[in-house]
C-alpha cells in the first residue's frame, strides 16, 4: 500500500492507505481525528466538513492521493480548546441537540465566516444550507453563525 | 389549579425504587479529582473500597461531586437535566457536578430507556429522593460529629452548617456518611427555593461536541476490533440464494466473509475496506412476496371502507348522531413511510468471548436488547455487558436493538471484536420504518355543535397504542368511536418520534380546522368550546387535561397574535397533547413564488416544571421543524419491495434556509414534570396545513405536502 504525507492540523505524517481511501476514513480510522463525521458518503449532509487550505470541503469526496500538497485542517485542529470564535459562539448559545452534525457545521461555519465578514441573515442562511441537522438546531446554528460573525469583526 | 409537585407513584413501588438506589449506590471518598472531564470511573468499581451510598452520586474529598446519568443520551439532554434533578436535592453548586454516563445496571437502576418522553416524567420523584436521602446523610454524618442533633444541622450549596455556626464541607464527612443508615423520610425542597432547577445549564457534553472528542458510537474503538459492513438483501420479501466473494476477498483490508441468515458481513481492517469489499460483493436474491405503495394504498383504503377493525373507544351513540346530524364532514387523510434518518447511521460494537459479551453503542433500549442478544446467542443475560455511548439521534430507531444483534451474530460467528457500521443507504434501507398510515375521520355536526365523531385508523403492521384513544376529542364530544386496523406487511415498521400522533395530530387538527369553518366558527373558539365540554376527573381513561389544554391555545393565541394577521401572511392553528405535555402552536405562513413558506411559529407548551430551559427550549424548536420538515418533505414509498429513496440526494430534509423562527412559551408551572422530546411535533404538520389552507383555499389531505400540492397545483396556486 502506498503512503502519503498529509499536513493535518498543522503537523507532517505519513499514513498507509490505498490511494482511493477518502479523507474521512483516513482521519477517523488512520489517524484517530474522528471529530470528523460520517453522515451519508456523497457529499449531501456536510457532517464530514474539514477545510482544504481553509475552505469548507466534504472529506468523504476527497481521495487521499489527491491531498499531498494541501493543508487540511480538521474540528481538532480549528483550535487547541475550543476557543475558535465559533465554537465559543456555539457553547454560548447551547447548540446542540445530538451534537453529531455539529462539528461539520462549525467547519463550514468558519470557513464562510472567512469570506464573508459581516454576513446578512439571507446569506448565512443559505450559507449552512449544505449541512443537515437531523434534530434541527437550525435556529440556535444561525444565531450561533451571527454571533460568531460579530466576534470576529 | 391543584398543584401536584409529585408524579402519581405508588408508595410501595417508591419505596422498592429507594431500596434499590440505595442498596447499589456509591460514594467515594478519595476521588480527589472526581471533578475533571477526563477522569472515568473506576473500571472495576465493584472491587474499589466504597461505601453504598447511592448509584447515582459519588462525592470527593473536596466536595465535588460525580453523578451518573442513568438513561441513554440521544439529543433530548437527560445527561444534563436528570442530574440537576439529583444535584438541586442534594443541594451543591453545579459548577461542582461532574456527570458520567452510567452503563446499563440492572441492580442499581430501573428503566434506562431513551423512549417516550418518559426519563424525566417516570424518573423525577427517584432522582430526588435520591439527591436528598445523600443530603440528609451528609447532614446525619456532621451531627454525629459534632454530637448534636441533626435537627441542629443544615445543608446547601455543599456546605453543612451547626446552629452555633460550624462548618464541614460535603467531602469532609462523606466517609462517615457513606456508612449510616439510609434514612426513609426525607424533606424533598418547595419548587420555589429551587436554584439549579428553572435555570439555564448547557450540555454537559458541549465541549467535547464542539471540538470533535469521541463520543459517540461511530468513535468507538477497541484494540483488535474488525470492521463489518453487512449486506442485506435489497428488497423486503427477498431471501439470499448464494453469493460469491471472489472479489470482496482480493479487497486489500478485507479479512473474512461471514454469511448469517439473508445477510452477508464483510470484516475489514478499517471501513473504506469493509465497504468497498461489500461493493464487489455479488449475492443472489430469490424474490417472495414483493410489495408496493400503490398495493398498500389499495388495501388500506379498503380496510378503511370496510366495517373490519377493532373498537378502542366509543362513547354515546354515534349511528344516532350522525343519522340525526344536520349536516357530515368525512375526510380520509394519508401518510407514507418514513426512514428515521438519525445522522449517526446505526452501529455497534460487540465482542463475544466464552466468558462473556461485551456489547458498546448507541441504544435507547440497553437491558432488552442485551437480554435479545443473550437470547439469540444462548447465554445468560449476566453475561452479557452493555457501555452506553451518546447518540446521533434516535427519533425511535435506536430502540430497536437489531443493529446490535447483527453486531452480536456477526461477532460470534468469526470470533473476533466487530464493529458493525451501516452506510446512509443501508441505515435508509435495511428497515424499521414510521408506517404508512390513513385515517378516515367524520364528525356530525347539529345547531352549530359537534355531535358525533368517528376516526378510523388503517396501519400498516400495527395500530395507536392504548393511551391514544383517549386523548382528545375524547371526552369532549358526546358520541365518539375511534376504530383500528391494520394490514400486515414484511415490510419492517416501528416507533418514530412521537409514534402515530406525529401524523394522527395533523389529520385531526386539519379536520378541526375545517369543522370550525363549516360552524362558522373561530379556530381557536371551537377547540376552547369543546374542551369546555370535558368534564375533568369524571373519566380516568381520558390522558389530557383540558384545562391546562386550555392554557395552552389561549397562550398559543395570545402570544402568536392569533387575531391580527398581517398582509401577506396567512395563520394556522393546532394543539396537541401526547407524552404527557401539553402543546398549541400558532403557524404563519406567506406565499413566495407561489409555494408556501413557513416564517414564524409560536408554541405554548405545558410540560410542568422546566428543569433546564435553555434544553426546554431547543427540544420544542427541533421537534417543531421536524414535525414541519416531514409534513411538507418527508416521501418513502416502495415499488417492488424496494425503497424510493437510499440517501439524502433523494431523500429530501429539512434545511436552513427552508426554516422559520420558533418561539417557544413555557407555562410557569409547580406540577411534575414531563417530557419533551416528542411532544412539540405532533402539532407542527396541522398548523402548517392550516396556514396553507387560509392562503390557498386548499385543505391538505395527504403527506409530503410538497408532493400533494405539485399533484394538485392547478387547483391550488396561479
Amino acid at each position: 500500500m502506498p503512503v502519503y504525507n498529509l499536513m493535518v492540523n498543522g503537523k507532517s505524517l505519513s499514513v498507509q492507505a490505498e490511494p482511493d481511501t477518502p479523507l474521512l476514513w483516513v482521519l477517523r480510522d488512520e489517524l484517530n481525528l474522528v471529530g470528523t463525521k460520517f453522515g451519508c458518503g456523497i457529499g449531501q449532509c456536510g457532517a464530514c466538513t474539514v477545510h482544504i487550505d481553509g475552505t469548507a470541503t466534504r472529506s468523504c469526496l476527497l481521495q487521499i492521493s489527491s491531498l499531498e500538497e494541501v493543508k487540511i485542517t480538521t474540528i481538532e485542529g480549528l483550535s487547541e480548546d475550543g476557543s475558535h470564535p465559533v465554537q465559543v459562539a456555539w457553547k454560548e448559545n447551547d447548540v446542540p441537540q445530538c451534537g453529531y452534525c455539529q462539528a461539520g457545521q462549525i467547519m463550514t461555519a468558519a470557513s464562510f465566516l472567512n469570506t464573508n465578514t459581516t454576513p446578512s441573515q439571507s446569506e448565512i442562511r443559505e450559507a449552512m444550507s449544505g449541512n443537515l441537522c437531523r434534530c434541527a438546531s437550525y435556529n440556535r446554528i444561525e444565531k450561533a453563525v451571527a454571533d460568531a460573525a460579530e466576534k470576529l469583526a | 389549579m391543584k398543584k401536584q409537585i409529585k408524579n402519581t407513584f405508588s408508595r410501595r413501588g417508591f419505596i422498592r425504587t429507594s431500596a434499590l438506589a440505595s442498596g447499589g449506590m456509591l460514594i467515594g471518598f478519595n476521588f480527589l479529582t472526581a471533578c475533571k472531564d477526563e477522569v472515568k470511573p473506576p473500571v472495576d468499581i465493584a472491587n474499589l473500597n466504597f461505601n453504598d451510598f447511592n448509584a447515582y452520586i459519588k462525592i470527593a474529598d473536596n466536595g465535588y461531586v460525580t453523578i451518573f446519568s442513568p438513561n441513554p443520551e440521544i439529543g433530548q439532554g437527560v445527561k444534563t437535566s436528570m442530574p440537576m434533578i439529583v444535584a438541586e436535592e442534594l443541594d451543591v453548586p453545579w459548577e461542582h457536578v461532574h456527570v458520567e454516563q452510567a452503563g446499563l445496571d440492572t441492580d442499581k437502576y430501573r428503566g434506562q430507556v431513551a423512549g417516550g418522553s418518559q426519563s424525566i416524567r417516570q424518573n423525577w420523584d427517584v432522582l430526588r429522593q435520591t439527591g436528598a436521602t445523600a443530603k440528609q446523610m451528609l447532614v446525619n454524618a456532621a451531627a454525629a460529629k459534632w454530637q448534636i442533633d441533626a435537627s441542629e444541622v443544615s445543608a446547601k450549596d455543599g456546605i453543612i452548617t451547626s446552629k452555633s455556626g460550624e462548618t464541614l464541607g460535603y467531602g469532609d464527612v462523606v466517609k462517615e456518611a457513606a456508612a449510616l443508615e439510609v434514612p426513609e423520610n426525607v424533606t424533598l425542597k418547595e419548587p420555589k427555593d429551587f436554584k439549579i432547577i428553572g435555570n439555564d445549564a448547557l450540555n454537559v457534553d458541549l465541549n467535547k461536541i464542539v471540538t470533535g472528542k469521541p463520543l459517540f458510537g461511530l468513535d468507538y474503538k477497541k484494540d483488535g476490533m474488525l470492521i463489518a459492513s453487512v449486506m442485506r438483501p435489497p428488497a423486503f420479501g427477498q431471501t439470499l440464494k448464494g453469493f460469491d466473494d471472489t472479489e470482496t476477498r482480493k479487497i486489500n483490508g478485507v479479512i473474512d466473509v461471514v454469511q448469517f441468515g439473508d445477510k452477508i458481513a464483510v470484516l475489514a481492517k478499517n471501513t473504506w475496506s469493509a465497504m468497498k469489499g461489500k461493493k464487489v460483493l455479488k449475492a443472489n436474491w430469490e424474490d417472495n412476496a414483493l410489495e408496493s405503495t400503490e398495493k398498500h394504498n389499495e388495501l388500506l383504503l379498503g380496510l378503511l371502507n370496510s366495517s373490519e377493525g377493532e373498537v378502542r373507544r366509543e362513547d354515546g351513540n354515534v349511528d344516532k348522531a350522525f343519522a340525526e346530524a344536520d349536516r357530515i364532514i368525512d375526510r380520509i387523510y394519508e401518510s407514507p413511510f418514513l426512514p428515521h434518518n438519525c445522522m449517526e447511521p446505526m452501529n455497534f460494537y460487540a465482542d463475544v468471548t466464552s466468558d462473556k459479551i461485551q456489547l458498546a453503542g448507541p441504544i435507547q433500549t440497553p437491558e432488552g436488547t442485551a437480554n435479545r442478544v443473550a437470547n439469540l446467542l444462548n447465554r445468560a443475560p449476566e453475561e452479557v455487558e452493555v457501555e452506553l455511548t451518546r447518540m446521533g439521534g434516535g427519533f425511535g430507531r435506536r430502540l430497536y436493538g437489531d443493529f446490535a444483534l447483527e453486531a452480536a451474530e456477526i461477532s460470534n460467528k468469526a470470533g473476533k471484536p466487530v464493529k458493525l457500521v451501516y452506510s446512509r443507504e443501508d441505515d435508509m434501507n435495511a428497515g424499521i420504518f414510521r408506517p404508512a398510515i390513513k385515517y378516515r375521520i367524520s364528525a356530525a355536526l347539529k345547531d352549530g355543535k359537534v355531535t358525533g365523531y368517528k376516526l378510523k385508523e388503517a396501519a400498516i403492521n400495527s395500530n395507536m397504542y392504548g393511551l391514544i384513544p383517549n386523548f382528545f376529542p375524547a371526552g369532549a364530544i358526546p358520541n365518539l368511536k375511534i376504530e383500528s386496523a391494520n394490514y400486515q406487511s414484511n415490510i419492517t415498521t416501528g416507533a418514530w418520534r412521537a409514534p402515530y400522533t406525529n401524523f394522527l395530530a395533523f389529520a385531526e387538527q386539519s379536520f378541526f380546522d375545517e369543522v370550525a369553518e363549516a360552524l362558522n366558527q373561530d379556530p381557536v373558539q371551537l377547540r376552547l368550546d369543546l374542551l369546555d365540554n370535558v368534564d375533568e376527573g369524571a373519566d380516568d381513561r381520558i390522558e389530557y387535561s383540558a384545562s391546562r389544554m386550555k392554557e395552552v391555545i389561549k397562550l398559543a393565541a395570545e402570544k402568536g397574535d392569533w387575531n391580527n394577521t398581517p398582509e401577506g401572511i396567512y395563520k394556522g392553528f393546532s394543539a396537541y397533547y401526547s407524552h404527557n405535555t401539553h402543546v398549541a402552536e400558532v403557524t404563519e405562513i406567506s406565499i413566495q413564488n407561489g409555494k408556501p413558506k413557513v416564517e414564524r411559529v409560536t408554541a405554548a407548551v405545558d410540560c410542568g416544571i422546566v428543569i433546564n430551559p435553555t434544553g426546554a427550549n431547543n427540544q420544542v424548536v427541533g421537534g417543531v421543524l421536524d414535525g414541519i420538515g416531514h409534513a411538507m418533505y418527508g416521501d418513502f414509498t416502495f415499488d417492488a419491495g424496494k425503497p424510493s429513496a437510499s440517501n439524502f440526494d433523494t431523500y429530501r430534509l429539512i434545511r436552513m434556509n427552508e426554516t422559520p423562527k420558533v418561539a417557544v412559551h413555557f407555562i410557569d408551572s409547580e406540577i411534575a414534570p414531563t417530557g419533551l422530546g416528542e411532544p412539540g411535533l405532533p402539532p407542527a404538520g396541522g398548523a402548517v396545513a392550516n396556514a396553507i389552507k387560509a392562503a390557498t383555499g386548499k385543505r391538505l389531505l395527504k403527506q409530503p405536502f410538497t408532493k400533494y400540492l405539485a399533484e394538485t397545483e392547478s387547483e391550488v396556486i396561479g
